[in-house]
């Protein structure tokens, strides 16, 4: 694939849309949220173009795109590559902010100041991360999403937010230091930063050096674990996640993403099968902490009295989930589980944001959450003014069963069963399992044990929150807004595209895994990457 | 000048470690300040330990890189410091929200019963 421009186009796009709303205050609401889905929409578009692109249908393999900043050759300057996992990663992120800002539209945009802004920038970050092909570069990506999502989370304010929001922001801060000191220790080993050199040197590193090697990637890795959520780091997580408002909290599902495919990426790439000495490192401490992320979530889920905690224990568990198959792939278990857990990250990414979009009208009727809005609207001197959603206070008919249906919907895809990809997603995952690969039986049970046990706790603390809100209520219906369920049924539409599709969706996973195991493909792709000025020369 | 840079490393690392896990919003921002101070010395000890040596080079021929400081965790303390600093100031906005709004510096929002 040639080098284009379109390559930085995710990154470029939510910058500036972010960065022109800033020049107009927060009256102008209506143009900004325009101009937000515009942008949205063009990353979506330019995501399907990358990932078609990458599916190489021209060559027949994996296309590695590259983007040379400053058109410095390939280990020098700083490079964004694109191969099957970022571009799968930056088309579900797009998929899941459509739907989030039009959420957004219906009311909470207006809590606080710059939320269109810091929705771009958060945009911003996460594509810049996914796309990056160097590791201090992408400590500067992760500071810009965190940054972004620290104001997001804020957004709103309310004395509960503000102490999530502290905890938050200290935690991820130590988080990053600890990032900082692993990627300084990469470097004094290597000498390197960019990702497909460091694939290259680490099976030539010298056996005295492997200790270092490890301890800096370790280090690194826990900052990443810390995002990713993985028991015992994880505490911080169901307070921050259920603080947030709605569309925030639906953004925040992809954010524990970013932390599982960077462990995902590095840890293939640096520690896969053929890196001599240190293959497979950090494998039992992904399958361990995984495991028990699962059985701490499922409890939480189990535990949980509100929705909103119980969501984000099952973020707890799909990380979990997707985190011991990283190890099992780390230890040798095969492509084949592993394409089965991106198929499950990405339909458990879509049904987690449904169900945070859903909690709030679900719970409307409270009034909890409603007098908190009026308290905050108060507090920033908003006025219901003549900016307000006047054209789309539209309220659906029939909204408990439109309401119970997307939840049940979440549910099925969330628990695992049948018909909808969440089931598909771990059978893809348990079939290589069963089928004996590689691995230690026991632990192979033990996982299967874990999850189908995820999947029950799940059904058991869904299905109990469904009774009580859909069943057993005698008050007056809520109030929903067609604002907020057609995104809501977008998502869920979306699951449904993923189970019709299954068979392609889980050929391109299955062919993204086998590229991962391949660290060779993406460190030649990379270091195939022409100078533009080489090119003209020629 | 190795055990000396060592020795600063680990006394910042460490006061700041302790501040973190204090029960008081201020104490924790100091406490983040130095651990970066000591991140920021340790990221600049990965490029070797060089005295008074320039971390540019000339352009063109060959020159020996012994003569040279490595560059490069230069500009990564530029950055990091740069991006520490701005998260930083944030925090202490958030701080002083939480000051604001719950009346108490506790990192919880309340103080323990007495």
């Amino acid at each position: 694939m040639t080098a284009g421009h379109l390559v930085i186009a995710p990154i470029l796009i939510p910058f500036l849309a972010g960065a022109l709303m800033l020049l107009y205050d927060d009256r102008q609401r209506r143009a900004k949220l325009g101009f937000g889905i515009a942008s949205t929409v063009a990353l979506l578009l330019v995501a399907i173009e990358l990932l078609m692109r990458s599916k190489g249908d021209v060559s027949g393999g994996n296309d590695i795109g590259f983007y040379l900043l400053g058109d410095w050759a390939v280990p020098f300057g700083i490079v964004l590559v694109i191969d099957r996992l970022s571009a799968m990663m930056l088309l579900l992120t797009a998929l899941l902010a459509i739907p989030t800002l039009i959420y957004a539209a219906a009311g909470w945009h207006r809590q606080g100041p710059h939320f269109h802004s810091l929705f771009q920038f958060l945009l911003m970050g996460l594509n810049g991360a996914f796309l990056t092909g160097d590791l201090f570069n992408l400590f500067v990506y992760f500071e810009v999403l965190l940054a972004a999502s620290y104001g997001l989370l804020l957004h709103g304010t309310g004395q509960f937010r503000i102490r999530a929001g502290l905890h938050y922001i200290a935690i991820n801060l130590a988080a990053s230091l600890l990032f900082l000191i692993g990627v300084s220790l990469i470097y004094g080993v290597t000498g390197t930063l960019n990702m497909a050199h460091l694939a290259r040197i680490v099976p030539t590193l010298a056996e005295g050096d492997l200790p270092l090697l490890h301890t800096g990637a370790a280090i690194m890795g826990l900052a990443f674990l810390v995002k990713a959520g993985i028991w015992p780091l994880s505490f911080w997580l169901p307070t921050a996640y259920m603080a947030g408002a709605a569309p925030v909290a639906a953004m925040f599902a992809i954010m524990t993403k970013v932390g599982i495919y960077v462990i995902l990426r590095i840890s293939m790439l640096l520690f896969g099968p053929s890196a001599a000495g240190s293959a497979g490192f950090g494998a039992e401490i992904l399958i361990a902490g995984g495991m028990a992320t699962i059985l701490f979530g499922l409890l939480g889920v189990l535990a949980s009295q509100g929705l909103g905690r119980m969501a984000a224990n099952m973020i707890l568990i799909s990380s979990g989930t997707v985190l011991t198959v990283t190890g099992f792939a780390l230890a040798g278990g095969g492509p084949e589980m592993l394409a089965g857990a991106l198929y499950y990250l990405v339909s458990s990414t879509l049904a987690t944001g449904a169900l945070f979009l859903l909690i709030e009208p679900m719970s409307r009727e409270e009034g909890g959450i409603a007098a908190m809005l009026a308290l905050t609207a108060d507090a920033y001197g908003l006025d219901e003014g003549a900016d307000d959603v006047t054209g789309s206070t539209l309220a659906i008919p029939a909204t408990l069963t439109v309401l119970g249906l997307s939840f049940g919907a979440c549910l099925l895809v969330l628990a695992g069963l049948p018909p909808l990809s969440g089931f598909i997603g771990k059978v893809a995952m348990l079939a290589p399992l069963m089928a004996g690969v590689t691995l230690d039986p026991a632990l192979a049970w033990a996982f299967l044990a874990l999850l189908l046990l995820a999947g029950l706790a799940t059904l058991i603390g869904l299905v109990r929150t469904g009774i009580q809100t859909f069943w057993a209520t005698d008050g007056p219906v809520p109030k929903v807004l067609a604002l907020e369920i057609v995104p809501v049924l977008a998502l869920i539409g979306l699951m449904l595209l993923m189970t019709v599709l299954a068979e392609d969706t889980l050929r391109y996973m299955q062919a993204t895994a086998e590229a991962l195991h391949a660290p060779a493909i993406y460190a030649d792709g990379v270091f195939a990457a022409p100078r533009v000025t080489e090119e003209a020369a020629r | 000048m190795e055990i000396v840079l060592s020795l600063a490393i680990g006394i910042l690392a460490a006061s700041g470690i302790w501040l973190l896990l204090r029960p008081r919003t201020f104490q924790v921002i100091v406490g983040l300040c130095l651990l970066s101070y000591a991140v920021n010395l340790f990221i600049f000890s990965m490029g070797r330990l060089t005295l008074a040596q320039p971390p540019i080079m000339p352009k063109g021929g060959f020159v020996d890189p012994e003569l040279y400081a490595d560059p490069l965790p230069q500009a990564l303390v530029l950055t990091a410091i740069v991006i520490s600093f701005a998260t930083t100031a944030l925090f202490l906005v958030v701080m002083m929200a939480s000051r604001g709004v719950t009346g108490t510096d506790h990192v919880d929002g309340k103080e323990r019963e007495q």
